[in-house]
């Protein structure tokens, strides 16, 4: 029988017993607030980065769009966006999977997911911008 | 998945016209949510016909009227009819409220519908399963907790920080914010739902209680806190005008006040 409850089986345990559950899990306030914080440093940070972004497509050759990347503030600039943003888009998803994502395996596989696929994109960009602001300097 | 779609036993079908009041000049239509949960048949919606010149200026006279002169098989909540006691709780028009609070002319419309509070249980017609919704306010241990020895009086409070309770102690429990709170709707078996941690701040900013602590720690979880995206449906619907997203966000504020 479809039903909307999420859990519609046979059950003589009281009311209180099924809403206390697990118990609270102690944690959230982190979550909350480093989202929060992420949020706050995205707004320069990406101003910034949208910036950097103009001035590297208004560069006329390639040569001057790595100088402006090798500078050490555009580089911190960009490393600091990256793990703002990057974390700020991961602790989001999770709201957003925890909140519509009910079966057990999809939710758990999903939230899986959504951390390999933060670890990934944060990774490469780092990469990126390290291998192109030090390259400069190493070679 | 969070359900989108109503499951196929919940889908309604067009229902029964019930005939207008003979001779009556002043009519006004009603659409009404009905299920039976004896006869296996899906929900339907019933039309029925008001004599605006025999009943009074609430959508609850209306449903009273009804049951008295059309059909008296209509189930509902009632008991107060002045918005004190939250029983007649449903979503009239599109939005949850009370409707002894709510006129029929407020409604301004030709077809005034009227079905059971969002995506709770239904137990017959307008009555909706509200078992789960009073356990968790029970959850939130809704009452004064002390470790000092009681005073020979009363535990004493100045008028400042009684007037804190504003706002809060108002609540009458109806559950139009909770039902109205897409959270609720999608986590409802582990979110309180904004109606249980307005009450759960009311305790927490009462000063004469001293279990201030161990009530966050009972709130401090990703669910039963954190899935209010302060979407404000809550706030909106409340027939009493009450914030609950207000309450929830000081209740945030407290979580981070003791852990920055």
């Amino acid at each position: 029988m479809a039903d909307n409850r999420a859990d519609t089986r046979v059950s003589m345990r009281t009311p209180l017993a099924r809403v206390k559950g697990l118990g609270a899990a102690g944690h959230g306030v982190e979550h909350w607030w480093v989202h929060r914080v992420t949020a706050v440093a995205n707004v320069p940070l990406i101003i910034a980065f949208v910036i950097i972004v103009a001035s590297l497509a208004a560069s006329p050759s390639y040569q001057d769009a790595i100088a402006i990347i090798s500078h050490p503030l555009i580089a911190i600039i960009l490393l600091l966006a990256v793990l703002s943003v990057v974390n700020h888009m991961r602790l989001g998803m999770q709201i957003i999977i925890e909140d519509y994502v009910h079966e057990k395996g999809y939710k758990i596989a999903a939230l899986i997911a959504n951390n390999f696929y933060a670890a990934i994109i944060g990774v490469a960009c780092l990469y990126a911008i390290l291998k192109v602001s030090l390259g400069r300097i190493l070679v | 998945m969070a359900q989108f779609t109503l499951p196929k036993n919940s889908k309604y079908t067009e229902g029964k016209t019930w005939p207008k009041p003979a001779g009556a000049s002043n009519v006004q239509e009603f659409r009404i949510y009905r299920w039976n949960p004896d006869d296996g048949a899906n929900p339907r919606i019933d039309t029925y016909y008001v004599d605006r010149d025999d009943c009074g200026p609430m959508v609850l006279d209306a449903l009273l009227w009804i049951k008295n002169n059309v059909d008296s098989t209509l189930v509902f909540r009632r008991s107060c009819r002045e918005g004190i006691c939250g029983s007649c709780a449903m979503n009239i028009m599109g939005g949850n409220t009370l409707a002894c609070t709510l006129g029929i002319d407020d409604c301004a419309s030709d077809s005034i519908k009227i079905y059971p509070l969002p995506h709770m249980p239904v137990l017959k017609d307008l009555v909706p399963d509200l078992t789960s919704f009073f356990a968790q306010h029970a959850s939130i241990q809704p009452w004064l907790q002390t470790e000092t020895a009681e005073p020979e009086k009363e535990w004493r409070q100045t008028p400042e920080e009684r007037s804190k309770l504003d706002g809060l102690y108002e609540c009458i429990l109806c559950a139009c914010c909770t039902t109205s709170c897409p959270s609720y709707w999608w986590n409802g078996d582990r979110f309180l739902g904004p109606a249980a941690l307005l009450q759960a701040y009311r305790w927490l900013i009462d000063s004469r209680d001293e279990a201030t602590g161990e009530r966050l720690d009972n709130l401090h979880d990703p669910f039963r806190l954190y899935r209010c995206h302060t979407i404000m449906n809550c706030a909106n619907t409340c027939p009493k005008g009450l914030n609950p997203a207000k309450a929830i966000a000081e209740v945030k504020k407290m979580m981070v006040a003791r852990a920055v």
